[in-house]
């Protein structure tokens, strides 16, 4: 077997466990004393070790090694916790994340040493007087190292050997190899049962050679197994450093062994094997004493891990998201045939199709849930992004010499995958803005009468159709007067007009390429390219971004983002002999208008509907086509939204409601703004999809 | 499509002749993914006005450029001979090109074929066939599918 099938297994881990260090390194800052949050730390940088060894990766393992020792003695208590400290220990984590991403990208870890944070961390080891003697503290960590809660003792399987085997073995002892049997204990959670089990073999084989297992080899890599499975080992070596080796493989809740005396050869090696009968009961003496030093020691604190630990994993497939987009380009293929027997059934004839209509809408149904299901597939939470967030508010904060504190609230929320992908950047970049441009430094803060500690708050939600994450802080605000001299000052427009603008679409201009109004120039923002990039990410992904401010509280950027990408419920709609879709998660309502109805305010027109001024587009302007509506007739308006924002559609003709797939034009056609895409018709037609958030 | 030329001069390469407008062009077959018959073009706004609008092909939106406006020749009646040509190269998404009809299949040796010259200002063109008693002039597909 080779270890590169494992490669994605332990990268996801790998990555895992890394953002695990840096949420409980975080919890550890706030609360040094914190001896649960040390041992979690102390768990997954052990885990993370023994994963890069067992996958040859030595400069990573050594770079963990180092840091897993530092933790070792924050946990005995010989080294208290230090912000110097936890500074070199963010940095041993960036480095370690170097590392997962030169693996991901080329499987090499590269040729980094990183010599200088290595130090850094055997200079915390020695500062507290005197050298600590590194192997003990090695030794002693896999036997201290708090057992999983799923630990149960491993039992003994008494060994038959075949005569195949028994050759072996005693071929192996002839070469003066000792014998040992192993038992390994997997942890009750572990997924990957098969794939473990063969690291274990793997680290067991450096030492030594498996003579043969139980269950069989086969029945363990089909996972025909419970928790435990045994193997024997004939090795030169001592049993404890084999032990120790198949204890490193993470998942692997214990592993305990003794020597193996094969009675066939009884007389024969009858002096050795009493001498292996000796060492066995060492060795569990070792090991029944080591376990039970933990048990005893904390016992609060293994059921508190129980009740906090890892919630119960549901069964879960790893499903490569390429297959994924098979499937829902199958289910969008399936709704376009779907929709033109839909469009055959209503030109029937009455009495021919009552039965078919029956069937179709019965079709319908089940496309519509096939598609849900789908679709929920591909939703992951929003989490993923979330969760880097902190520590790198953490090192703002540092950076920028302002104290501030991120809360975070709806990481739970859902999104499709895609979007999920792609909306870290912009929202680290938002972040950055608030804590750069929003907050204010500590002084000020007091000037005003504010907590010094400045707030950021990151709150994912669901809303309709729509997903809202809302970055929020409780800084400065943004003056619209310095905004209104940088327009002026950039040409952008004149006195006049700055002044004549709204602070609310002054606030829009934040938006445009090039326009930063910070004073100075930092590195964490204010080079200028930063929200207009945030707002062109965010509708590439057929959201939108809105800012509200009000000066010395705070500002609040909303992104909204929609649930799905591929297939919306829609309004079709004619203008001028030809068909468009727009998004029904976009339309408010659906007026019927007389022509007197449409007044001129300041050249634009405007209709007045229940209390409100909204502004009419006439789609067939936009559009370069000539309505073939007769201009005396009621005219059909819809009224689209955006954010608290109306506008009055004026089409010629309401086709209806239709579940449309959207498809890409491509990217030799994608020049007008107003369509977002096209999609297929039942008729095998093709019709845009108008942007109605595009004609604001 | 120059530099092949100047390398690989003893290869023979199979076109697909087309009309368009008085001419015939020559479009290498490697790039053609299919020919269809003319269907109906949604149209697009705002876009530059040799972009004939999308077709639907077997369920992917496709964009179709008229051959005859690109080449800045006015576009002429609609008929039953017309075809959509759909090119896909390698780096570039398929696109259909309309021409007025699709005429045989030719082996061109490429070490007869004249080459032409930016200058000349044929900018479609590579180069120029002989063919029995007609010119078939090799069309420069990067040329054709740029903006």
């Amino acid at each position: 077997m080779d270890v590169s099938q494992y490669l994605d297994i332990f990268l996801d881990e790998s990555k895992e466990h890394l953002q695990n260090l840096n949420t409980q390194l975080l919890e550890l800052e706030q609360n040094a004393e914190n001896m649960d949050t040390v041992n979690e730390i102390f768990r997954a940088a052990h885990s993370l070790k023994g994963m890069a060894g067992t996958m040859g990766y030595k400069r990573m393992q050594s770079l963990t090694h180092n840091m897993e020792n530092v933790f070792s003695e924050v946990r005995n208590g010989t080294i208290k916790v230090k912000a110097g400290m936890v500074d070199t220990l963010f940095q041993c984590l960036d480095a370690l994340e170097e590392y997962v991403a030169n693996i991901q990208e080329s499987a090499d870890e590269g040729e980094n040493d990183n010599a200088p944070i290595i130090k850094a961390l055997n200079d915390i080891l020695n500062s507290k007087g005197e050298a600590q003697e590194e192997p003990a503290a090695k030794e002693e960590a896999p036997a201290e190292e708090p057992s999983a809660p799923a630990a149960a003792p491993a039992q003994a399987v008494s060994f038959e050997l075949n005569e195949e085997e028994k050759k072996s073995a005693s071929d192996a002892v002839a070469t003066g190899k000792k014998l040992y049997q192993i038992d390994v204990n997997v942890e009750e959670n572990c997924m990957l049962k098969a794939a473990r089990s063969f690291l274990v073999f793997k680290a067991v084989e450096e030492l030594g050679e498996i003579v043969t297992t139980r269950p069989s080899s086969q029945d363990i890599e089909d996972e025909n197994f419970e928790l435990t499975f045994s193997m024997l080992v004939a090795s030169e070596g001592e049993l404890d450093p084999i032990l120790a080796a198949a204890k490193s493989v993470s998942e692997i809740a214990n592993a305990t062994g003794s020597a193996f005396a094969m009675d066939v050869q009884e007389a024969a090696t009858e002096k050795v094997a009493t001498q292996e009968e000796e060492k066995t009961t060492e060795v569990a003496v070792a090991e029944t004493t080591a376990p039970a030093k933990t048990e005893s020691a904390q016992p609060a604190k293994a059921a508190d891990k129980k009740a906090a630990g890892k919630p119960q994993v549901s069964r879960t497939v790893r499903v490569d998201i390429e297959k994924l987009d098979s499937l829902m380009n199958l289910v969008s293929e399936l709704i376009i045939a779907k929709n033109s027997l839909v469009s055959r059934a209503t030109n029937q004839t009455q009495q021919s199709s009552t039965g078919l209509n029956e069937e179709i809408e019965y079709l319908e149904s089940v496309t519509t849930n096939l598609h849900e299901s789908v679709m929920k597939v591909r939703m992951v939470p929003i989490e993923s992004v979330f969760s880097k967030f902190p520590r790198m508010i953490r090192d703002l904060s540092k950076k920028l010499g302002k104290p501030m504190e991120l809360y975070m609230s709806g990481e739970e929320t859902e999104l499709d995958r895609t979007v999920v992908d792609e909306i870290g950047d912009p929202l680290q970049h938002l972040l950055r803005n608030s804590a750069d441009h929003g907050l204010e430094s500590a002084e000020v803060r007091a000037q005003r009468g504010k907590p010094e500690t400045g707030s950021i708050f990151l709150d994912a939600y669901q809303e309709g159709n729509n997903v809202v994450i809302e970055v929020r802080d409780d800084g400065n605000g943004i003056d619209c007067s310095v905004v209104r001299d940088k327009a002026v000052e950039r040409g952008i427009m004149t006195r006049e007009q700055a002044d004549a603008t709204e602070d609310k679409d002054i606030v829009q201009l934040l938006f445009m390429p090039s326009f930063s109004t910070a004073k100075k120039v930092t590195d964490v923002s204010g080079r200028g390219v930063g929200l207009d990039v945030v707002k062109s990410k965010i509708e590439a992904l057929s959201g939108e971004v809105e800012v509200k401010t009000e000066l010395g509280v705070g500002t609040t950027f909303i992104v909204r983002l929609p649930l799905t990408l591929a297939i919306i419920q829609a309004l079709m709609v004619v203008v001028g002999n030809e068909k468009y879709a727009i998004s029904l998660s976009n339309i408010q309502t659906i007026e019927n208008i007389v022509p007197n109805d449409i007044k001129t305010v300041q050249g634009k027109e405007v209709i007045y509907l229940r209390g409100t001024v909204i502004p009419i587009i006439r789609l067939d302007e936009v559009l370069d086509c000539t309505s073939t509506r007769n201009p005396e007739d009621d005219m059909v308006i819809v009224i689209v939204k955006k954010g608290d924002k109306l506008a009055g559609l004026m089409v010629d003709e309401l086709i209806g409601q239709q579940e449309i797939v959207i498809k890409s034009m491509g990217t030799y056609i994608n020049k007008c703004k107003f369509i977002s895409g096209a999609t297929i018709l039942g008729d095998g037609e093709v019709a845009l999809i108008v942007d109605s958030n595009t004609l604001f | 499509m120059a530099n092949e030329l100047s390398t690989n001069v003893e290869e023979v390469v199979q076109y697909i002749v087309i009309n368009s407008g008085d001419e015939q062009f020559g479009i290498d077959i490697k790039y053609i993914d299919n020919i269809v018959r003319m269907q109906h073009i949604t149209r697009v706004p705002k876009v530059p006005c040799y972009f004939k609008g999308v077709i639907n092909l077997r369920g992917e939106v496709l964009p179709v450029m008229s051959l005859r406006i690109k080449m800045g020749v006015p576009e002429g009646e609609e008929n039953k001979d017309n075809r959509i040509i759909i090119i896909k190269m390698d780096q570039h998404e398929a696109i259909g090109v309309i021409v007025d009809s699709v005429k045989e299949v030719v082996n061109i040796d490429m070490s007869t074929v004249e080459r032409t010259s930016v200058e000349s200002g044929t900018q479609f063109v590579t180069g120029v066939s002989k063919q029995k008693d007609s010119l078939i002039s090799l069309l420069d597909l990067h040329a054709v599918i740029s903006e």
